[in-house]
């Protein structure tokens, strides 16, 4: 079983246009998105969710008003903030029990917070396991990892080969739960400065991790420039630069209906992105050779 | 005043709504709270005058006065700590700081040591006062970063706030006691569908809010529909235009390259200043 996850650091690279492409393509793949924060893979492979499950990742701190006798010490102790005038803010508040222990009458206790759903869902192109975390809550990370521990689950009674990770954009903790274990990182990219500041620190963080690392360039043609200096800074790091998808207004097209673009074109970010998965499913399986 | 950018989903625009916003504002901060990945320096290419390093307290456990009552590592929510048989492990990329361990070894064995996680800079770009967060390569929480870049907000000025993309923790401490927060789209099926997890926060935290369309006129009119339902205010639209794209590859501000564009921003921050009732003088 190898993982592949896509990551990019910079936002709207192109990362879930890829991983759909991927999943059209691989052969018995379970598919994963880790972008519990916004994840948009379902927009385009309508998985018909089989069951779905309530994630408590994290801990609350809840008072009772009742037993309070306003002392403040709670207030005090809290290095969040997370307590004001009394109130405990449950946006702020991370669970970390420090009130709990401080309050002389027992008035505070942590409770189960639902941070998101997880969904165990099935597509055409194979199972497919997504998350949602509720507006605004913490603990991205932890839903992440239990994402991909319902993915292993699936894969132990199957002949899957491959799991795929869309991921999401930063450098975080929900990137590196995203990160951790896998066998392969695609970092796709884009010729604009900016794509270039986010790439070298997400190669940065790949390498901390020391996990074998590919690049891509999405539209490369848009900027040769700053195209051929990405080029100049995988060739620097010893990083493999496996793929570059030119402009292709067909991607968008396919976006807009929802479709995945290499099953609706044969245009040139379509070709590319075949030759890519070559490339990609070369170093994931023959890697050893 | 403060003023969070923000959106749903990476790459929709932000740093451009930011970074214009601030360059055409006077007595304006830019400060850009995307701690993973800031991008504003490239668009404003500030001179940096001070550099401030962000410390987390973990924990220091004193093994001459601890009793291995494992006390500590019970209590730590985050399994931050684990107890082997004379000594401690200390995992500190888990530890969240909340000095919980200290506070609870009977044995006073526990102190405090900082830790790096980041770095605060703070300096000029032309007439602009700019800060930005930078998180330490491999480190997994941003908040704490974004927190101490908040500590450097300027409530004389308009301060401008970029955020990181998504809903998560690093958003929300970020858009947090904002005056007011713009919330940059695109029309794509994802764009919207991002869109409303955002919308979803900013009424959580009761954020007034409105919202800036980026790349208009590629999709359809799905988004439009929307903000009519909901009752959400488009602020500003951003033509799709290839010399947009690609005077953002070059880190080029689009206010630089068609100063006409100022009046746009302006008058979108005038329009903000209405809607919050408060039409001052801060220009």
């Amino acid at each position: 079983m190898k993982q592949l996850t896509i990551i990019s650091g910079k936002g709207g690279t192109g990362k879930t246009t890829l991983a759909a492409c991927f999943a059209v393509l691989a052969e018995n793949k379970i598919i994963v998105d880790t972008d519990v924060d916004a994840p948009d893979l379902h927009l385009i492979l309508h998985p018909t969710i089989l069951s779905q499950e309530e994630f408590s990742g994290a801990k609350i701190a809840v008072k009772d008003k009742n037993k309070c006798t306003k002392c403040g010490k709670c207030e005090e102790i809290c290095r969040f903030n997370a307590i004001r005038d009394l109130k405990i803010d449950y946006l702020r508040c991370e669970g970390c029990g420090v009130c709990v222990h401080i309050c002389p009458e027992e008035a505070i206790t942590l409770e189960d917070k639902p941070t998101g759903y997880i969904y165990n869902s099935e597509t055409k192109y194979g199972p497919m396991i997504h998350a949602r975390l509720k507006a605004g809550m913490e603990t991205s990370g932890k839903l992440v990892t239990e994402v991909r521990n319902n993915a292993r689950k699936i894969s132990e009674g199957g002949s899957y080969n491959l799991i795929i990770l869309d991921g999401s954009p930063g450098i975080g903790c929900p990137v590196i739960a995203s990160l951790a274990g896998t066998d392969l990182a695609l970092v796709v990219t884009e010729p604009t400065l900016s794509g270039l500041s986010d790439l070298k620190r997400i190669v940065g963080v790949a390498e901390h991790f020391k996990i074998e690392t590919l690049v891509c360039i999405n539209k490369y043609d848009i900027n040769l420039k700053n195209a051929q200096e990405i080029k100049e800074f995988c060739e620097e790091k010893g990083i493999k630069l496996v793929g570059m998808i030119p402009f292709d207004p067909e991607v968008s097209r396919a976006l807009a209906q929802g479709k995945v673009v290499v099953e609706v074109s044969n245009g040139p970010a379509a070709q590319a992105i075949h030759e890519l998965w070559d490339v990609v499913s070369r170093c994931l399986f023959h890697s050893d050779n | 005043m403060i003023i969070s950018v923000a959106s749903g989903k990476g790459g929709t625009g932000k740093t451009t709504i930011a970074t214009n916003l601030a360059l055409s504002l006077k007595n304006c901060q830019y400060v850009d709270c995307d701690v993973e990945e800031p991008n504003g320096y490239i668009f404003l290419r500030p001179q940096i005058q001070e550099s401030k390093t962000v410390y987390l307290p973990v924990p220091h456990v004193h093994l001459e006065k601890c009793s291995f009552c494992g006390k500590c590592a019970e209590f730590c929510q985050f399994n931050a700590l684990a107890v082997a048989k004379e000594n401690i492990l200390i995992f500190p990329e888990l530890c969240h700081g909340c000095g919980g361990c200290m506070v609870i070894c009977p044995n006073s064995a526990i102190t405090e040591e900082n830790r790096s996680i980041g770095v605060v800079e703070k300096g000029k770009a032309s007439h602009l006062e700019f800060v930005q967060g930078k998180l330490n390569i491999g480190e997994p929480m941003a908040t704490p970063v974004v927190r101490a870049v908040k500590d450097e907000i300027d409530e004389e000025k308009i301060a401008i706030l970029d955020a990181s993309p998504g809903t998560g923790c690093p958003v929300i401490e970020t858009i947090s006691g904002s005056d007011y927060c713009l919330l940059i789209t695109e029309p794509t099926p994802f764009g919207l569908y991002d869109l409303q997890l955002a919308v979803e926060v900013m009424r959580n935290l009761r954020i007034p809010f409105g919202i800036i369309v980026n790349r208009w006129g590629e999709g359809d009119s799905q988004l439009e529909d929307y903000c009519l339902k909901e009752n959400i205010p488009i602020l500003l639209k951003i033509p799709f235009s290839r010399d947009i794209a690609m005077l953002y590859s070059k880190g080029i501000p689009l206010v630089q390259a068609h100063p006409h564009w100022k009046a746009n921003f302006l008058k979108l921050f005038e329009g903000i200043e209405e809607r919050l009732g408060e039409a001052t003088h801060h220009h």
